[in-house]
């Protein structure tokens, strides 16, 4: 079976007076139907930007420059900007992490969920709401027929997410791009926003791509996860490999600085493991791995030449020279 | 017995909400309802809920930020809301807080040092000599460089600039520290080079702390004992282990179920959850409407905060049978 969506090689650079900043530099990767991929990263590593590299979204100053982004057999960046506009909203929906400022406050919610409705959907204005009720039944808000006329502040943050979720869903999109859709939200509205993500992905076999910096979420509802620095994907593997076995230095780091972990762990450690330093900024890169300056292991090769992300297990790919074949006998502990 | 260096009791505040300028009913909300609360000497009191819990506000009122509806907060034995100009701002030197959100509590146009060395000023502590010196030494201790003295926070990372900020918290030498939700914007990696260095802190100039965080694993990993916040009361405080390990109140249970595992294998949840916190009930529980366990009593009668045992209190009717 193809993948729903493949990406190969995408580049995303903004140009800016500072000079050219790659925010996303050469990212390929594969999802299915009915599949969650998350993409962990912290601020600043490019992942929301690829997701708008996907929907061809990004901002102004910022343009795609290389790759392909093949959704169901048609490359999306060689389309016309009306084809695309067509697809988004109905074959490929976005929900953002912050449900307010994605709604508008003048209008009503359902109103808002019919106008999505209309715009990709021929229907009379009477079905296109009964439609955005049905809609927001759906995704569990109670009394939907009087919800639809409340306005985006007479809701809760987690109830606008659900607006958010039926529009999204209004149109059965084939794939969902999240991006850090719990992140305002308290862990118990998290859990139930993140229940029903994943209920309406099985009940439609909807692909969702979801956004985060939170690997709890990750663990909870992905099954293949791709860890970003600084543009690049350096590790992707399902989701029980990154886990149990995490390779790229940086994703070890990322998993030992999660307070949970070294607290489940039979004694509470009096201190947590971290990474030193912090994220390259993106407009001086040295040559070499992006991680080097913050890797324990980094070797004179490391900031000579960039790795490559190369195929470790079934499925398991990771961007370190440490795990390279030619370094098979090395520093591998 | 530790020594208590803040009591809190029966403090109360309240505000009225008008449901517009055509409509005369006003609704009357309690973001801190009856808390009863001691910090000791030297402890991490960590507090937890959900936004709107009302933890902020307690916060807001024990550095007398705002005056409580009614009720009073004593340090060191004194009500402070009884505190002439002389002593509140003796108290105000003993009490600091960290913020939140490090763009918004960071002036822009003062340089790191400025930032830290303006507490001192206001203080009028030491010469100017001094103010430089001491600050200098505290930025150190925070892991900034003499070379980023000069820099303003716009120069810094999100991490950098809580570092200032708690060099700015720490330069005065308090006795306690209020952390409001003081990693909550930082990535991870990030936020534990931070929580570890709050730890050594702590420490290093015999700290107490009462520490804020919605983040229920952060909140494991620095604190000594555990306040739980559900709409302006405490339902629950107990030791770290204790509420970690025995949860006896409905909603801490259904808290520590909601936190994402960091395993995968792990998807099923202990307890269900359902609903979110509103001012519904006025009688009876706060948290009925979302409880599992609920029964008659539950409606009609509001659980009081009792001792179960030596360290543990709990509001709820069943604690202990669930």
């Amino acid at each position: 079976m193809p993948a729903l969506l493949e990406i190969k090689d995408l580049m995303t650079v903004f140009d800016t007076v500072r000079g050219r900043i790659k925010a996303v530099d050469g990212v390929s990767l594969k999802i299915n139907s009915g599949q969650t991929l998350g993409i962990v990263g912290e601020s600043g590593c490019g992942k929301t930007m690829l997701a708008l590299s996907i929907m061809r979204l990004v901002p102004s100053g910022g343009k795609i420059i290389n790759g392909e982004i093949i959704f169901s057999g048609h490359d999306l960046l060689k389309i016309s900007q009306e084809e695309m506009r067509a697809r988004r909203g109905s074959d490929i929906s976005m929900i953002f992490q912050e449900p307010m400022t994605s709604l508008n406050p003048v209008f009503r919610v359902g109103e808002q969920i019919a106008e999505a409705i209309r715009l990709h959907q021929n229907l009379p204005a009477k079905q296109a709401m009964d439609l955005s009720v049905e809609l927001l039944g759906e995704v569990g808000i109670a009394d939907p027929q009087k919800r639809a006329r409340d306005y985006p502040h007479n809701l809760s943050g987690g109830m606008r997410q659900r607006v958010m979720i039926a529009m999204a869903m209004s149109c059965n999109p084939k794939l969902l791009l999240a991006d850090e859709p719990t992140t305002a939200l308290d862990v118990t509205i998290q859990a139930q926003i993140l229940d029903l993500i994943s209920s309406l992905k099985q009940k439609n076999n909807m692909a969702v791509i979801l956004i985060t910096h939170d690997l709890g979420v990750v663990a909870q509802a992905a099954q293949k996860v791709a860890v970003m620095y600084a543009g690049k994907i350096v590790e992707s593997a399902a989701v029980e490999v990154i886990f149990a076995n995490p390779l790229h230095p940086y994703t070890r780091g990322l998993l030992e600085s999660i307070p949970a972990r070294c607290v489940t762990s039979a004694q509470r450690e009096d201190h947590l493991k971290t990474i030193p330093g912090s994220v390259p900024s993106l407009y001086d890169l040295a040559p070499g791995c992006r991680f080097q300056d913050r890797c324990p292991y980094a070797e004179e090769v490391c900031s000579r030449i960039e790795p490559p992300l190369l195929e470790i297990g079934t499925g398991h790919l990771v961007s370190c020279w440490k795990y390279s074949p030619s370094n098979n006998n090395r520093i591998r502990e | 017995m530790p020594d208590v260096l803040v009591e809190i009791r029966e403090l109360n505040k309240k505000y009225t909400l008008s449901s517009g300028f055509f409509n005369s009913t006003k609704r009357i909300i309690y973001a801190v309802n009856n808390i009863d609360l001691q910090i000791f000497k030297g402890e991490t009191l960590g507090l937890v809920g959900e936004s709107g819990c009302g933890k902020s506000t307690l916060a807001r009122l024990i550095t007398r930020l705002e005056k409580p509806s009614s009720g009073f907060v004593n340090f060191k034995g004194e009500n402070i809301y009884s505190y002439d100009k002389e002593a509140l701002k003796s108290y105000r030197r003993n009490v600091q807080i960290i913020f939140q959100d490090t763009y918004s509590s960071l002036n822009p146009r003062k340089s790191a040092l400025g930032t830290i060395k303006e507490p001192l000023t206001i203080h009028h502590m030491g010469n100017k000599t001094d103010r430089t010196e001491a600050a200098l030494s505290i930025m150190a201790k925070v892991g900034l460089s003499k070379e980023q003295a000069n820099r303003y926070s716009h120069e810094f990372s999100g991490g950098q600039r809580q570092r200032i900020g708690i060099a700015r918290a720490l330069v005065l030498n308090p006795e306690l520290i209020i952390a409001d939700e003081p990693v909550s914007s930082l990535d991870v990696s990030i936020q534990a080079q931070i929580l570890n260095l709050l730890k050594d802190l702590k420490n290093d100039y015999n700290l107490t702390y009462l520490f804020i965080s919605h983040d229920l694993n952060v909140i494991r990993f620095i604190s000594d004992r555990v306040a739980v916040m559900y709409l302006g009361k405490i339902v629950e405080l107990a030791l770290n282990h204790d509420i970690y390990n025995r949860p006896l109140h409905p909603y801490t249970r259904m808290l520590l179920s909601a936190v994402p595992s960091c395993d995968p294998g792990r998807k099923e949840r202990i307890v269900k959850i359902k609903g979110e916190a509103g001012f519904e009930n006025d009688q009876g529980c706060p948290f009925q409407n979302r409880c599992p366990y609920k029964t008659d009593i539950c409606a009609r009668i509001e659980p009081k905060l009792e001792k179960l045992d030596e360290d543990s209190l709990c509001a709820c009717h069943r604690a202990g049978s669930i």
